[in-house]
C-alpha cells in the first residue's frame, strides 16, 4: 500500500493545428514550424497514486478527464511532462474495443486478448471464464453484428477484466448497459480493489465515486483544481457547476471539514442551527428525538422567487435526505431586498448514530443550476447518538417489531 | 529498433491470428467462403486472357506460341497485384484502424505486418491460380521458377516500404490517398504488363526502365515465360532502394507516432 504505481508530473497535452499539415511533418525532423492554433486540453497535472488506492476523476464535460485516462493508458502521448506507470494496465475506455462485426464474440474476445499481449495459452485459459462472465449464452458464437450494444459491452468488459490488472482504468462506459450487468461489473471492480488493484475511475455519478473511491481528483478546464477526500471534492464540484458569472466559490476550514460556499449572493444564510423539542440549540441528538432546524435567510436584492433547499449527508458525503420548498409547495414569490426569511424544518431524527452534515441551497427553482443565490456545504454539522435504543447499525432508524415464533 | 522487434516477437501469435481473421472476414458472409480466395484471382486471370489475348488479339512480337501472351500477362500481373494491394492497404492502414488505435495500447508496427502477411497470403492464392492456368496452356515449370520466392520477397519489401511512408503521411494529409489512387492507375500503364516494351517508340523505353516495377514485373515474365534469369543487377538496386525507403518509412513512423492518435 505504499509504492506509487502511477506517478504523473507536470503533465500537459496540447492539440496543435498547422497552417498546412506538411508543416507538422517538418516538425518531426526538427524544422520548427509555428502551429496556427494550440489547444491545451491538460496542463500542469501532477499527482501520484499508490498501490491499491482508488481514485475518482471528476469534472465537467471537456475538463480533460478522458484525455487524462487516455494519456495514462498510453493511447495518447503527452506533449510535456511525464507519466510513470508500474504494472499491467487494463482500460475500458469506450464502448466496443475496435471489434470486428463479422467475427463472433469468441473470435473478437480472442482478438482483444491478443491485442492486450496475451499468449495463445493464456487466451485459451481466460476465454471460458470471459464467456461465463458475459452471460450472453449462444450469442457468444454468433457474429458480432447481431449483438446489441449492451452485449458488446458485456464481452468487452469480460475480456478486459478476465485477468486482474495492477491498474484498472474505467471510463464512464459502465453506466451504459443494463442494471444487472452494471451491478455485476461493479462487484468485480470492488473485488479487484480488495485484492489490491489500483483503480482510476471517471464518472459523473457522485454516488459511485464516493462509494468506490478513497480519493477524488477534480479537473476543470484542463487544470487540477482539487485532490482530496471524495466528499469534499464532490461538494466543491457541485458548487463549481453552479458557479455563474460574478459568483465566487470560497472554501473555509470548518471544524475538520471544508466548507464550500458559492453563488450570486442575492440571498444568503445568515444563521442556521439545530434545536431540540425544548427549543434549546443542540449539536448531539438522540436517535428518534424530535429536532428542528432553523435557518435565517437575509435577502440582499430583489429576487423573483425564493426556494430553500437542504440536504442531510452522512460522514461519507452520501445523501441521506434532502428536499426543498419548491417540492413542498412553499416557494416565495417576489421577495424584496432587505427581507429576512426564517425557515423552521421540524423532523424526527430517524438516523443511525454518526456524524451528519447539512448543505443548504437558496435558489429560484427546484435545482441550483438556474439561479444559484447561495450554495453552502457543511452549513451545519451534528451528531446522532444512540442513547437509549437497542443496538443497530446503518444510517436510518427504522424501528422494527420483531416477533419470534419458536415451535 | 530492438525494442520494436521484441514487441513484434511477443505479438507474433496475435499477428498470425489477425492475418487469419482478415482472410476469414473477407469471405465471411459469402456461401462459397474460402473458395473465393482461389476463384477470384482465377476469374480475374481468365478475363484478362480472354479480353486481351483472344478478343483484342494481342500477341507478343517475337514468338509463335499463341498462349505466350497469356503467360506474359499473368506473370506480370502476379507481381503487380501484390505491389498494388500492399500500397492500397498500407495507405489506409492507420486511418482504417483509428478506433483500435484510440482505445487499445499495442505495438502499432503490428498493423503493417498484418497487412503484409495478408497480402502475401492473397498473392499465394493468385500464384496457385496462375500456375494452374499455366498448366492448362502448356507452360510447364522450369528450374527458373525457383526464383519466384525471391521475386515475391523483393516485391513485398518494395511495396511495404513505399506503403508505410504513404500510410503514415495519409494520416495527416488525407489527399495522399486520393493522389496515390490516381498515380497507381497511371503507374500500371507505365509498367509493361499488358503490352511488351518493344512496341513502344524508342525514346520511351529508357525512361520506362527507371520504373522499379518494370524490373520486377519483367523479371516475373523472364522467369515464368522465357525461362531466363531475372535482371539480377536491377533487382539488387531495387532491394537497396527498398531498404532506404523502409528506413525512411520507419523513421517517419516513429516520429509520427506521438501525433498520430491526435489527428485520427
Amino acid at each position: 500500500m505504499s509504492a506509487p504505481v502511477l506517478q504523473v508530473e507536470g503533465l500537459g497535452k496540447a492539440f496543435r493545428e498547422y497552417r498546412a499539415e506538411w508543416r507538422r511533418v517538418l516538425t518531426w525532423f526538427g524544422i520548427a514550424s509555428k502551429a496556427t492554433s494550440e489547444v491545451w486540453v491538460l496542463r500542469n497535472i501532477g499527482f501520484q497514486v499508490n498501490a491499491g488506492e482508488s481514485v475518482g476523476i471528476v469534472g465537467q464535460n471537456g475538463a480533460g478527464k478522458s484525455t487524462l485516462l487516455k494519456l495514462v493508458t498510453g493511447t495518447l502521448r503527452p506533449t510535456e511532462g511525464s507519466i510513470a506507470v508500474s504494472g499491467r494496465i487494463a482500460a475500458i475506455l469506450e464502448l466496443g474495443m475496435g471489434f470486428n462485426a463479422d467475427l463472433t464474440g469468441r473470435e473478437n474476445a480472442r482478438y482483444t486478448a491478443g491485442l492486450m499481449g496475451m499468449s495463445p495459452d493464456q487466451i485459451d485459459a481466460i476465454i471460458p471464464e470471459a464467456e461465463a462472465f458475459a452471460e450472453i449464452g449462444e450469442y457468444f458464437d454468433q457474429p458480432l453484428r447481431t449483438y446489441s450494444s449492451g452485449m458488446q459491452m458485456r464481452v468487452a468488459f469480460s475480456v478486459v477484466t478476465a485477468v486482474r490488472p495492477e491498474i484498472l482504468i474505467v471510463d464512464e462506459a459502465l453506466s451504459v448497459g443494463d442494471a444487472y450487468f452494471s451491478h455485476k461489473s461493479m462487484a468485480r471492480i470492488r473485488r479487484f480493489r480488495e485484492e489490491g488493484t489500483t483503480l482510476l475511475f471517471v464518472s459523473h455519478d457522485p454516488g459511485a465515486v464516493q462509494s468506490l473511491c478513497d480519493r477524488a481528483i477534480l479537473l476543470d478546464h484542463g487544470r487540477l483544481l482539487l485532490d482530496g477526500e471524495p466528499s469534499q471534492v464532490m461538494d466543491y464540484y457541485n458548487a463549481l457547476i453552479a458557479e455563474r458569472e460574478n459568483a465566487t466559490v470560497e472554501v473555509r476550514q470548518l471544524g475538520g471539514g471544508t466548507q464550500t460556499i458559492s453563488g450570486t449572493r442575492e440571498a444568503v444564510v445568515e444563521s442556521i442551527g439545530l434545536f431540540n423539542a425544548a427549543g434549546e440549540p443542540v449539536e448531539f441528538v438522540n436517535v428518534g428525538e424530535a429536532a428542528e432546524m432553523r435557518a435565517r435567510i437575509a435577502v440582499q436584492d430583489d429576487i423573483p422567487r425564493l426556494v430553500f433547499g437542504y440536504m442531510i449527508k452522512d460522514r461519507l458525503g452520501q445523501p441521506v435526505f434532502g428536499t426543498n420548498t419548491h417540492h413542498t409547495g412553499q416557494s416565495l414569490e417576489g421577495v424584496r431586498k432587505g427581507a429576512v426569511v426564517e425557515y423552521r424544518v421540524a423532523f424526527p431524527m430517524n438516523f443511525g448514530p454518526g456524524s451528519y452534515s447539512v448543505s443548504t441551497a437558496l435558489c429560484s427553482t427546484d435545482t441550483h443550476l438556474v439561479n444559484n443565490y447561495e450554495w453552502r456545504d457543511l452549513a451545519l454539522v451534528f451528531t446522532v447518538a444512540n442513547q437509549d435504543r437497542d443496538h443497530f447499525v446503518g444510517s436510518a432508524w427504522v424501528p422494527p417489531v420483531i416477533e419470534v415464533l419458536v415451535s | 529498433m530492438k525494442l520494436m522487434l521484441i514487441a513484434v516477437w511477443h505479438y507474433r501469435h496475435f499477428i498470425l491470428t489477425s492475418i487469419r481473421n482478415d482472410l476469414r472476414t473477407r469471405f465471411a458472409r459469402s456461401k462459397l467462403g474460402a473458395t473465393w480466395a482461389i476463384l477470384q484471382p482465377l476469374t480475374q486471370g481468365a478475363i484478362y486472357a480472354l479480353v486481351l489475348g483472344q478478343i483484342l488479339g494481342s500477341r507478343l512480337p517475337d514468338t509463335n506460341n499463341k498462349y505466350a501472351y497469356v503467360v506474359y500477362l499473368l506473370g506480370g500481373l502476379l507481381g503487380w497485384t501484390l505491389f498494388a494491394e500492399l500500397i492500397t492497404r498500407c495507405l489506409t492502414i492507420f486511418v482504417d484502424n483509428a478506433s483500435l488505435l484510440k482505445k487499445m495500447v499495442f505495438p502499432r508496427i503490428c498493423l503493417p505486418l498484418i497487412v503484409s502477411g495478408s497480402c502475401l497470403l492473397n498473392n499465394l492464392f493468385l500464384l496457385a491460380a496462375t500456375l494452374f492456368i499455366f498448366m492448362l496452356v502448356g507452360n510447364y515449370p522450369t528450374w527458373m521458377w525457383l526464383w519466384l520466392p525471391v521475386l515475391i520477397a523483393i516485391t513485398l519489401l518494395f511495396g511495404l516500404a513505399l506503403g508505410l511512408i504513404l500510410g503514415v503521411l495519409n494520416v495527416f494529409v488525407r489527399d495522399v490517398a486520393q493522389v496515390t489512387n490516381v498515380v497507381m492507375q497511371l503507374w500500371f500503364w507505365l509498367t509493361p504488363i499488358v503490352y511488351a516494351i518493344s512496341i513502344l517508340p524508342g525514346h520511351f523505353a529508357p525512361v520506362l526502365r527507371l520504373n522499379p516495377m518494370y524490373a520486377i514485373c519483367s523479371s516475373y515474365q523472364q522467369v515464368l515465360l522465357w525461362g531466363h534469369l531475372p535482371h539480377l543487377k536491377t533487382l539488387g538496386a531495387i532491394v537497396v532502394l527498398s531498404l532506404v525507403l523502409l528506413t525512411v518509412g520507419m523513421l517517419l513512423f516513429r516520429r509520427a507516432s506521438p501525433d498520430m492518435v491526435d489527428v485520427l
